[in-house]
């Protein structure tokens, strides 16, 4: 049952292929974005503490 | 009416709302495309032509449609970026490029996965493939212009142009199926009538398809407050934050 579901009936490395991809660069462009967004708050929040103490 | 356009054009104002919002869009997208992915793998009925091999449907058409409305998105927003001024507009656009540069090169991708076992080839020069291979280097030549530029107001005038001039590629891509002889298979959803598809096929891509418009509005969000962040790094109003 699960072996015939991860065959695919013969298209198992074009369909798992597909999809394995999709999640791949969905998830990649997630976490590039969030990583991005916290480098700047960190680097604003520096900044702004660097100006208190002057 | 003009209270809220400003609101809306207002940086600090997008900032907050985009930070309430953005957990709910991102649950929302991760859903829909759980159950998308359940309903296009296991529920959908493989097809009498393709078998299991048609189910990168799944995948290779919400990616497509994406790319397509990622583009125009980001077309429309530089437009208004460069004729009313708006930076927050071209922040939305310089969000938009790189995501909808993913969903360009998945929906090229996936296709050519798709097209080997099914026309036997990987790639063809035919007009719909070569047509989003330009969106494609539209969107990277966009980002390109803009890291070419420190000064963000004329990267933001500069990208923002070659975005406006290669919108004419969208309608390019989307009919060339009907314009030219085409490898690639004619629109499977929208048709006059009804789909050329039943209704077990229809519902997991229907609902792939919202959850990757979630998922786009979602990484959009957190690009364009990396944006502002940047943006307005000297404004007062980032140290309530």
């Amino acid at each position: 049952m699960l072996s015939e579901f991860l065959h695919m009936g013969g298209y198992a490395g074009y369909v798992w292929s597909s999809f394995g991809l999709t999640a791949a660069v969905l998830l990649i462009n997630l976490v590039g974005a969030q990583r991005q967004f916290k480098q700047r708050l960190a680097f604003v929040r520096r900044r702004i503490a660097a100006e208190d103490k002057t | 009416m003009w209270k809220l356009f400003h609101q809306f054009g207002s940086p600090p104002h997008f900032y907050r709302l985009a930070g309430y919002l953005i957990p709910w869009f991102g649950a929302a997208a991760l859903i829909l495309i759980l159950i998308a992915t359940y309903g296009g793998l296991v529920l959908a009925p493989a097809d009498y032509l393709q078998g299991d091999g048609f189910r990168i449907i799944y995948v290779h058409v919400p990616s497509a449609s994406m790319s397509l409305f990622a583009y125009t998105l980001m077309a429309t927003a530089a437009g208004i970026g460069l004729i009313w001024r708006i930076k927050l507009a071209h922040a939305v656009a310089a969000a938009v490029a790189p995501i909808g540069a993913s969903f360009t090169f998945l929906a090229l991708a996936t296709g050519s996965i798709w097209g080997k076992p099914m026309w036997g080839t990987w790639w063809a020069w035919d007009a719909r493939l070569t047509s989003e291979l330009i969106l494609l280097f539209l969107f990277l030549g966009y980002m390109s212009l803009r890291a070419a530029n420190d000064d963000v107001g004329k990267a933001d005038r500069a990208s923002g142009l070659l975005a406006v001039v290669g919108v004419v590629n969208v309608p390019i891509i989307h009919y060339s199926v009907e314009w030219w002889n085409s490898l690639h298979q004619g629109a499977t959803i929208i048709k006059l009538g009804k789909p050329a598809i039943t209704g077990d096929m229809l519902w997991p891509l229907l609902m792939m398809l919202a959850g990757f418009g979630f998922y786009f509005a979602t990484v959009m969000m957190i690009r364009t407050r990396s944006q502002v962040l940047q943006r307005e790094r000297k404004s007062q109003w980032l140290k309530s934050l």
